[in-house]
């Protein structure tokens, strides 16, 4: 089976008064049919714009696709009709965002939020078209369909909220779902309800999923596969397992040596990455990850390094897996251990 | 419980108009009669006081007033001799109000299209184009641009009639010189809310759900951003439907509007109570229905006899 989604050297960049913003630098990726594909990074590494370039929702004005194609079953998006985008958004692609307060009409029954994109879609009758939202609410768990068909958002909660846009994006069965930070604005007990959820519907419906997260505790829980993001490039991709287990980034590394440990009794300080993103403005010509990196090299702010396969399909794009490298130990040894 | 209290609270409103206009109206220098002094002796002018009951003193009147206002009695006109305040409204309100409604359908529905064109057109020539549109409706004022309309629609291309009153084309050129204005307003208004709007989570919500855009504008857009737009009606609608006095002049319509005007240089007591009761009394009413209508665009919000 080919490959739903392949996205290839996608760049885009914003015009703003301060000159051209690249949010995006040359991304690759794919997601196969049935997978979950975790995209991982810190805010403003441009996980988000490349979710909503997927979907055609970056604005109009200010921001251009500058090169790379999205490739869905086989048609190229950035070359498709509006109106064949139109017919293909909430049907074959949906997204779910990240706000659950603020991304239902605040003045639409949730019944006819979920409706109107089935009628849209489907060619189904109104009734119709209510009989499979109350499907959808319950399938989302959701007590009570039948009334809370008929309620607003302000009488729904958070998590409930999330679950109606889930039932919105699942609505017309969609082939691939996308779902930028889905629990980011939920609290805790929540998130692992809604993250329960997604996982639960993922098997059952086969959903392809694109997972927008900065939360490894979430990548380790649904991705079978995930890419790390940083700066506007793909600075590691591979399987979920050997991300977590076996970073070959430094970035990676520091992002897992950032999460707090739950196993030790002793209280531990996190460990942050030091430094701040480069300015997107005027990217580093090296890697854009060199000047916070405590593996640094002369190379590594002279030239971006390309991608190197370290394991089947685990790529890193880092100086340090050039065969010529020294190892890690190394740096070890002259005081850098990279902590 | 909530209507209850509403209509409880707007008798006392109306209430409290009547009494600070009855003692401001008579604050006022001369009386309905003081014109005539000169010529006529003084007996006949004590007459025509006693008449309308201006030789008791004010407490006197004003209960007089009130208990006939009770039974919405507005009383007599002292200047005209045959007709009362009740007539005067009854007579010159159609009009009036057939005007105002023209102009408000004509404000709303082209105020808001101009709003929502331009808003969708954000920072492009047809929105600088559509708000320079609207600065010109607010600064023109209506007694330039009605001579206009008349110079250009009904002298020169002899398409409309000049001014009075009779068919339904006699009030079209009024109705446009009215709505002006509020146009403007509405459309300054509905472009900044709309703009907002357009800004919101759902809209992406919907552009994400694949329906047309025309579709995520009026099934998503309007609906909230017509609430600031709303807010503006109330007094919009109280002013248009009970008439005004520089439109109605102009183009010679037997109307409301001038009875407020000349009812003060005249001291026509009856008249000018009369006038400000009914145009509060429409005002009152419509920030009422409006305060209803809240309800039913936005769910959100709730009606409550509290002040919270």
């Amino acid at each position: 089976m080919g490959n739903l989604l392949e996205v290839e050297k996608l760049k885009v960049s914003f015009r703003s008064h301060g000159g051209e913003v690249q949010a995006v630098r040359g991304v690759s990726f794919h997601i196969e049919h049935g997978e979950v594909l975790a995209v991982v990074g810190e805010s403003g590494c441009g996980k988000s714009v490349t979710a909503q370039a997927i979907m055609k929702l970056l604005p109009k004005r200010g921001c251009s696709i500058k090169e790379g194609s999205i490739v869905f079953e086989g048609n190229d998006l950035l070359k498709l009709s509006a109106n064949k985008m139109k017919r293909l958004k909430g049907s074959q692609i949906s997204m779910v965002f990240q706000d659950p307060m603020t991304s239902l009409n605040p003045t639409m029954k949730i019944g006819h939020q979920i409706a109107e994109g089935i009628i849209k879609h489907k060619g189904l009758d109104k009734r119709k078209a209510k009989g499979r939202a109350l499907e959808l609410l319950k399938m989302v768990g959701i007590p009570n369909p039948e009334a809370r068909y008929d309620q607003y958002p302000h009488e729904l909660s958070g998590g409930m909220r999330q679950r109606v846009l889930i039932a919105v994006a699942l609505a017309c069965d969609p082939k691939l779902l996308i779902a930028d930070e889905p629990t980011t604005a939920l609290d805790v007990t929540i998130q692992a309800q809604i993250l329960d959820l997604m996982k639960d519907l993922q098997q059952k419906l086969g959903t392809s999923i694109m997972l927008i997260t900065h939360d490894l505790g979430v990548v380790a829980e649904m991705a079978q596969k995930v890419i790390v993001m940083y700066a506007g490039i793909v600075v590691e991709s591979g399987t979920a397992e050997d991300i977590l287990e076996h970073p070959k980034h430094p970035y990676t590394l520091g992002l897992l040596n950032s999460l707090p440990n739950y196993e030790t009794a002793e209280k531990e300080r996190l460990i942050p990455i030091e430094g701040t993103p480069p300015d997107l403005y005027a990217p580093p010509a090296g890697c854009p990850f060199a000047a916070r990196c405590n593996y640094a090299m002369e190379i590594c702010v002279q030239e971006m390094p390309e991608s190197f396969e370290t394991e089947n399909g685990h790529h890193s794009r880092c100086w340090l897996n050039d065969p010529r490298a020294p190892k890690v130990a190394e740096f070890a040894a002259a005081g850098r251990d990279g902590t | 419980m909530y209507i209850v209290k509403r209509l409880l609270t707007m008798l006392l409103t109306i209430w409290v108009i009547t009494t600070l206009t009855f003692v401001v109206m008579h604050a006022i220098p001369g009386d309905p009669f003081a014109s005539d002094s000169d010529v006529l002796p003084e007996e006949v002018l004590n007459n025509m006081r006693a008449k309308f009951n201006l030789d008791q003193p004010l407490p006197v009147q004003y209960v007089l007033y009130l208990k006939n206002l009770a039974s919405f009695d507005l009383g007599p006109s002292i200047e005209s001799e045959t007709r009362d305040v009740n007539t005067l409204i009854a007579e010159g309100l159609p009009a009036s109000a057939l005007l105002g409604f023209q102009a408000l359908v004509i404000a709303i529905v082209f105020g808001m299209a101009l709003g929502i064109i331009a808003s969708l057109f954000h920072n492009r020539t047809i929105d600088y184009g559509a708000m320079a549109v609207a600065i010109l409706g607010i600064s023109i004022p209506s007694f330039i641009l009605a001579p206009l309309l008349i110079k250009f629609f009904a002298v020169k291309w002899g398409m409309l009639p000049v001014a009075s009153w009779g068919t339904w084309q006699h009030t079209i050129l009024p109705s446009v010189a009215l709505a002006a204005g509020p146009l403007a307003i509405i459309a300054r208004f509905t472009r900044s809310s709309m703009l907002e709007v357009l800004k919101q989570n759902y809209m992406k919500t919907a552009d994400a759900k694949g329906l047309g855009t025309a579709g995520i504008i009026v099934k998503h857009g309007i609906r909230n951003a017509v609430i600031p737009v709303i807010s503006f009606m109330g007094p919009l609608v109280a002013h248009l439907l009970t008439g005004t006095f520089v439109i109605e002049k102009i183009f010679a319509i037997p109307g409301l509007g001038k009875y407020f005007v000349d009812s003060i240089f005249n001291r026509d007591y009856p008249v000018i109570l009369g006038t400000t009761i009914f145009f509060s009394v429409v005002l009152i009413v419509t920030l009422f229905l409006i305060d209803l209508s809240y309800r039913l665009i936005d769910p959100r919000i709730k009606l409550t006899s509290r002040g919270d």
